[in-house]
């Protein structure tokens, strides 16, 4: 057990617990001699209207992963669940996205997004020219932009949980629900959705702890701009550290975010878990 | 009830739409792939003139056969190591059920939920003072211990499942605890083995901020900071970049499709975990 308590504690806990001590200091990373501030960093964040506009982002960009992510993925699992002929090939080639590397489909949406790229091409070719738009470059556009791209590559992922689900609740239960005269909107209600309850638990927490962390997509689709309008606390963080050289500012803002992961995912944990018992 | 009727028939064209358009991304990386810079027609046009030298290029050019070695590197190492410890870890914290054990488990579960944001910037400084920083032992070091929680969590929650009757056999017929682990435990840990084995690798090939931030400016790098650095120098060069992607995305899909099967159990084992 040893070997792993170390790594863990070397890696994570002591640098975590250093991280909370220098949210309360004006270290620039480098010099020794820092003071302590007491609640400084804080109090400058609330006056910080990036700061504040990137914690809003960041909420923001997490429910809607969650809520669009989650819908897409469940009638995906519906769809491949079923008796159609491509439902193994379209399984495995729906969550393809999923393992590419994040930092890679965001370079190729960037392309794709951009004013001549594909997607703008695909609106001209079918007519709709009023659709065309600078994606990423519209301050309006741009978060959902990125939202869209995450849910591109991550809605193959909840639907493997999804179906994973589906596929635990037995046949017999359909056909009795069937055989009493249920149709298939009160047989999904009434039989699968309870019995989906661990995967909602699963895929609700992964996509919104993922949507709060967000960084790799951010960095590679706007880095943050235009302006501030896709900033998010993660990318806040990586650059009042590394090119303003602000540790302690930044750090406070690490703790900002460790507070809300913190929150919302006891919180969910808690109201799930109530659900689960529910309906069980 | 599983008939196949007009409307399964519907659906099933619906799904296949779906899958087209998900599709369609991916159609347009290959075919500005292979397209030469003197080719400017739409990036949804099939280009007339296909060309492998952006390829080339690019793998010259972005050092990604470096990039490449060093992801190998870098995964492998952290995937054993973790994959070691965490399953040595998680058996006496599944075991044995004194306050201490639920104590230290509920400490590694806190893992959980602390973001990396926090632990990698005095861990930046902790690096630098090591002389380990621009190398990959960092990374090495770093996932070995990030990637504890979750591991240890996903074999605590399958070995609690498991019957603990093979072991108590294996005691009363003399073995040591380790040696039960090692010839009973251990052999019955593959399907939780495999999972984590999917689970961590993926995220520590896929991850970008670690390597950006203890690799920059050094001649070392994985293959998404290559990729990023390369976006970098290329800005519009999007034919180059797009074989640059295509490159590195090529060995990560090869072997989804040849161990689907499993690494699809993996991703969605975790719901039984």
């Amino acid at each position: 057990m040893a070997p792993a308590l170390l790594l863990f504690a070397f890696v994570v806990l002591v640098p975590s617990a250093r991280g909370v001590y220098y949210a309360f200091t004006d270290w620039d990373g480098l010099d020794p001699h820092f003071d302590f501030v007491g609640l400084d960093n804080f109090a400058a964040m609330f006056r910080d209207a990036d700061a504040v506009q990137a914690i809003w982002h960041t909420l923001l960009i997490a429910v809607s992963i969650t809520v669009v992510q989650n819908a897409i993925g469940l009638l995906l699992a519906l769809g491949v669940n079923s008796a159609i002929k491509s439902r193994n090939l379209l399984r495995v080639f729906l969550f393809a996205p999923a393992v590419i590397t994040p930092i890679v489909t965001a370079y190729l949406w960037r392309n794709l997004l951009g004013p001549d790229g594909a997607v703008n091409s695909l609106f001209g070719a079918v007519g709709l020219d009023s659709w065309r738009q600078d994606w990423l470059g519209s301050p309006d556009l741009a978060l959902w932009a990125v939202v869209g791209v995450i849910v591109w590559q991550f809605a193959g992922y909840s639907m493997v949980i999804f179906l994973a689900g589906l596929q635990s609740v037995p046949q017999e239960i359909h056909e009795a629900a069937a055989l009493d005269g249920a149709g298939p909107v009160r047989r999904f209600w009434s039989v699968t959705r309870p019995l989906l309850a661990p995967a909602f638990t699963i895929n609700l927490m992964l996509s919104i702890i993922g949507g709060i962390k967000l960084f790799d997509q951010v960095y590679a689709l706007t880095g943050g701009g235009p302006g501030h309008a896709t900033d998010t606390l993660s990318t806040l963080i990586y650059k009042d550290a590394f090119t303003l050289g602000e540790f302690g500012y930044s750090i406070a803002l690490a703790v900002v975010l460790t507070i809300i992961v913190a929150v919302a995912s006891t919180g969910q944990y808690v109201l799930l878990a109530r659900g689960e018992r529910a309906a069980s | 009830m599983n008939r196949y009727r007009s409307r399964t028939l519907a659906l099933e064209l619906v799904m296949i739409a779906v899958a087209l358009i998900v599709g369609f991304p991916v159609y347009v990386l290959v075919n500005l792939a292979v397209r030469p810079a003197s080719d400017t027609s739409s990036p949804i046009a099939p280009t007339g003139s296909p060309t492998l030298d952006n390829f080339s290029h690019a793998w010259q050019q972005g050092g990604l056969g470096g990039a490449l070695a060093n992801s190998v590197l870098v995964t492998a190492c952290s995937v054993v190591i973790v994959l070691a410890v965490s399953s040595l870890a998680a058996y006496p914290l599944a075991r044995i059920t004194a306050r201490w054990s639920r104590g230290t488990y509920l400490l590694v579960l806190l893992g959980l939920v602390l973001p990396f944001q926090l632990a990698s910037l005095p861990l930046y400084q902790t690096m630098r003072d090591l002389g380990l920083l621009g190398t990959p032992w960092a990374l090495v070091l770093f996932y070995s211990g990030l990637q504890v929680p979750f591991t240890v969590f996903l074999y605590v929650g399958f070995l609690r499942a498991m019957p603990k009757d093979f072991e108590d056999a294996a005691l009363i017929d003399g073995c040591t605890p380790l040696q039960s682990f090692r010839h009973v435990v251990l052999p019955m840990l593959k399907p939780i083995t495999v999972t984590a084995l999917v689970l961590n690798a993926v995220a520590v090939w896929n991850d970008f901020f670690t390597p950006l931030l203890y690799l920059s400016g050094s001649a070392q790098q994985t293959m998404p900071v290559a990729i990023a650095g390369f976006v970098g120098q290329y800005v519009t060069d999007w034919n180059l970049i797009f074989a640059a992607l295509v490159i590195s995305v090529l060995p990560v899909l090869l072997v989804y499709f040849l161990l689907q099967r499993s690494i699809i159990n993996g991703f969605a084992g975790g719901l039984r975990g």
